[in-house]
């Protein structure tokens, strides 16, 4: 933020709420402003490098309790991990009844991933990005409103969208191989207006198959929609209270203690969703 | 907000740390959660049944107390009956023989006795013959009036 001109509050704004591209442009990499026409080859250098190095950081972590893990009297450390495993591994039993060796690690997965992810939120807005601002400037000669950072990765679409995606592919996966590409079939067909009279029926497939695929398709966008719109919303305020002056003490205490609360239930939510989902999609009656 | 190649790459990142939770993170720490809960239920387990193992330890032991006390009280009872059985028979044995040698004794003295009175008889009865022979002088025949001469020691 030091080209004095644009320093406007929706330039504030703006400057945060856009991710750091990288692209290739003409066979040379090309970065951020020159990236505009890249269309669906850009990626979100920030977005990619904080999700793929908190990820690496839960996988770190619990890796490092699992090889110690011990079936003795365990430390505090181990003891904090098998709380998390345990909660992940209730709901999981609670939710899931079928047999499955993906839906648990996937679940502890996806709740520990976004959790991390939804709490780089509480880092004060203007940390990191200052200090890549103050690095791209010193280090790299570049004006430092052209450096962008978010750190949030859970406020990219891509990013949600990619869990989601990840989500319905295994719905879809476990559908076909729970009740075969027949069953699937029927299942997006013969319900919910069903009929003995066969004629009747085939009349009735065209409105079923209608119904059944938007439901199917609203739970990854639900999915994605739910867990971006509300960390982007709570960015978003975080943001606005970042740009009132020193009221903002107070102000982002109150929002931060109340934002704790969306980071776990967020993550939260998306696991139990993501079971459910599964759940539904390895049960045959429907 | 539009979608780009951004998605791929958290798709595929996704993709790895499932795949890397589920192969080296998951079972290790759901086994030593399983394997320690098995642990402490048999734990639990076994204190319950050294409890009841205990328990009735405990009531043999008092049983055994009782009987040993009975078993004590018992020979106690005998030793007391043989000790008493003992002693009476001593007595009865102590009485017999100072009865047999009182016995002895007095059939000592008697046979004494009478052997003396025999010998006094005798005596006498030499007496009475030699006073009767100085009295008859000859006429009298020893070997005629022996007969009287018994009846006369017999008498005396």
């Amino acid at each position: 933020m030091a080209a004095g001109e644009e320093l406007t509050l929706s330039g504030h704004i703006q400057h945060h709420l856009t991710n750091a591209k990288m692209c290739t442009v003409d066979g040379s990499v090309a970065f951020n402003k020159a990236c505009s026409e890249a269309g669906f080859w850009t990626w979100h250098v920030d977005t990619l490098a904080w999700s793929i190095g908190l990820g690496l950081l839960f996988l770190w972590i619990f890796r490092s309790a699992a090889t110690k893990a011990t079936t003795g009297v365990p430390g505090k450390f181990q003891c904090f991990i098998e709380m998390v495993v345990e909660l992940v591994a209730t709901n999981v039993k609670d939710t899931y009844h079928g047999k499955s060796k993906l839906i648990a690690p996937l679940a502890l997965t996806i709740f520990v991933w976004v959790f991390l992810m939804n709490l780089m939120d509480l880092i004060p807005v203007d940390f990191l990005p200052a200090f890549a601002g103050f690095v791209g400037e010193q280090a790299l000669g570049m004006d430092s409103h052209d450096v962008y950072m978010k750190i949030v990765p859970t406020t990219d679409i891509n990013l949600t969208a990619a869990l989601a995606i990840g989500v319905f592919i295994l719905m879809i996966g476990y559908s076909i191989r729970i009740k075969g590409v027949l069953g699937f079939i029927k299942e997006l067909t013969l319900h919910p207006f069903s009929s003995k009279n066969v004629p009747l029926q085939i009349i009735l497939i065209p409105a079923n198959l209608l119904l059944e695929t938007i439901a199917l398709v609203a739970k990854p966008f639900s999915l994605a929609l739910r867990l971006f719109g509300n960390l982007y919303a709570g960015e978003m305020i975080f943001i606005l209270i970042g740009a009132v002056g020193l009221a903002q003490l107070p102000l982002h205490f109150v929002w931060a203690v109340f934002h704790i609360l969306v980071i776990v239930l967020q993550a939260f939510v998306f696991m139990m969703l993501t079971i459910v989902y599964l759940s539904m999609a390895s049960s045959d009656n429907h | 907000m539009n979608l780009n190649a951004t998605l791929l790459g958290e798709l595929i990142a996704f993709a790895v740390f499932v795949l890397f939770c589920m192969k080296f993170v998951w079972p290790p720490l759901i086994n030593a959660i399983e394997a320690r809960q098995k642990k402490i239920a048999d734990g639990l387990a076994a204190s319950d049944r050294a409890e009841k193992d205990l328990a009735l330890a405990q009531d043999k032991a008092k049983d055994q107390l009782k009987d040993a006390k009975a078993q004590a009280a018992d020979i106690i009872e005998q030793a007391k009956k043989r000790e008493a059985k003992m002693l009476d028979e001593a007595v009865h044995k102590a009485n017999a023989e100072r009865e047999n040698i009182l016995a002895i004794g007095r059939a000592e003295l008697e046979a004494e006795r009478n052997r003396l009175r025999e010998e006094l008889r005798k005596q006498v009865a030499a007496l009475a013959v030699a006073g009767a022979e100085k009295i008859l002088q000859r006429s009298i025949d020893e070997a005629a009036h022996s007969d009287i001469l018994e009846k006369l020691v017999q008498e005396l």
